[in-house]
């Protein structure tokens, strides 16, 4: 679709988010009220969602401080997660790098796990037209409102939820959630199946290492099951070529 | 911990993330994403979730060790199914805490 305006782009980027909406308040419902529960101030808590600006290294933060986790091994493992990251910013480069400082620097800000999945696809496809980082803009900022919104709600509403809810169960729930619908393909499911059964096994280990230890060990896994199938598949396909030779 | 060192962890943790998120918007041009390291970038979500989300239903607060009688087991199960069923964020933290609650409930 192309856009008459930046303003116009912006707003249809805004109506493209809402519907993603339902899926992210409950994870800042949840981000919100842990933290409260936690005996963070309600300022502590907003100020660690304004400077991380992401979901899951905020609860993966908050899991660890829990099990009290050394801060080094905290703030890697955050920003491990957050590796996926480069992949957006990679993939959104080539259309953002123009600009000046003074849209690049907000707008990676504000990249996040929706906008991307909104935008790569348009963007690479060239539909977006010269208006294309106001339509991401557009998704950009609605998404962050959402976000900012619900955390702030989890902290008005955290104080008055009992302890014998057992709600730190949510946190796991909701990697779950974020988790389970991403398993596409053999490779992704056995990177999880592998990087969890490590960290199992490897809870004891000090310094939170056991996690570093199999969130490696369950990408080399993704990669390893990745390389056999296709190889598998090119010999397969090699193999027919060869039958109807003959 | 003290509320300086939180604030620090949180700033080290904020810088970082934005460093990352700019980083290809800024570099454009000057270097290029190796491509075994794009490929390896796609598992990183899975396994690091499966790594923060299995230990912490396995073992609840932080004990390390293994009790069958936990119910945050079958919680995660019945919980999981949901969400490969119904992709459905609102529906799997209702029906996993519900699931909790309720092998709780049940005598052991």
């Amino acid at each position: 679709m192309q856009h008459r305006s930046g303003m116009e782009a912006f707003m249809h980027g805004v109506r493209m988010l809402l519907p993603l909406t339902p899926g992210v308040i409950p994870f800042g419902l949840i981000t919100g009220v842990m933290a409260i529960e936690m005996g963070m101030s309600p300022g502590m808590t907003m100020g660690m969602t304004l400077l991380f600006y992401s979901g899951s290294a905020q609860m993966v933060a908050l899991q660890l401080l829990h099990n009290g986790v050394l801060p080094v091994a905290i703030v890697v493992t955050a920003l491990i997660i957050n590796l996926r990251f480069i992949m957006y910013s990679a993939s959104f480069a080539p259309h953002l790098h123009h600009l000046p400082r003074r849209w690049t620097w907000p707008m990676s800000y504000l990249l996040s796990d929706q906008s991307f999945a909104l935008c790569s696809l348009k963007f690479s496809s060239g539909e977006l037209g010269r208006f294309g980082h106001h339509f991401y803009a557009g998704t950009a900022v609605a998404m962050w409102l959402a976000w900012q919104l619900s955390v702030l709600a989890g902290v008005v509403l955290g104080a008055s939820i009992p302890e014998s809810w057992s709600l730190s169960f949510a946190i796991p729930l909701s990697f779950l959630a974020l988790l389970v619908p991403n398993l596409r393909s053999a490779a992704i499911l056995g990177a999880a199946v592998v990087g969890g059964l490590i960290a199992v096994l490897a809870f004891k280990m000090p310094y939170n290492l056991g996690l570093v230890l199999a969130s490696i060990g369950g990408i080399i896994a993704g990669v390893l099951i990745e390389n056999t199938r296709k190889n598998t598949f090119k010999n397969m396909h090699t193999d027919d070529v060869e039958r109807g030779a003959r | 911990m003290s509320d300086l060192a939180l604030w620090g962890m949180f700033l080290a943790i904020g810088v970082g993330t934005f460093a990352i998120r700019l980083s290809f918007v800024e570099l454009y041009g000057r270097w290029r994403i190796p491509d075994l390291l794009n490929r390896a970038l796609l598992y990183v979500p899975a396994s690091v979730l499966a790594a923060l989300a299995l230990p912490a239903v396995v073992y609840p607060n932080g004990h390390n060790e293994f009790v069958l009688s936990n119910p945050q087991i079958p919680a995660a199960i019945v919980a999981a199914w949901v969400a490969w069923k119904t992709r459905n964020t609102i529906l799997t933290l209702a029906v996993g805490m519900a699931a909790l609650w309720a092998f709780k409930l049940i005598p052991s």
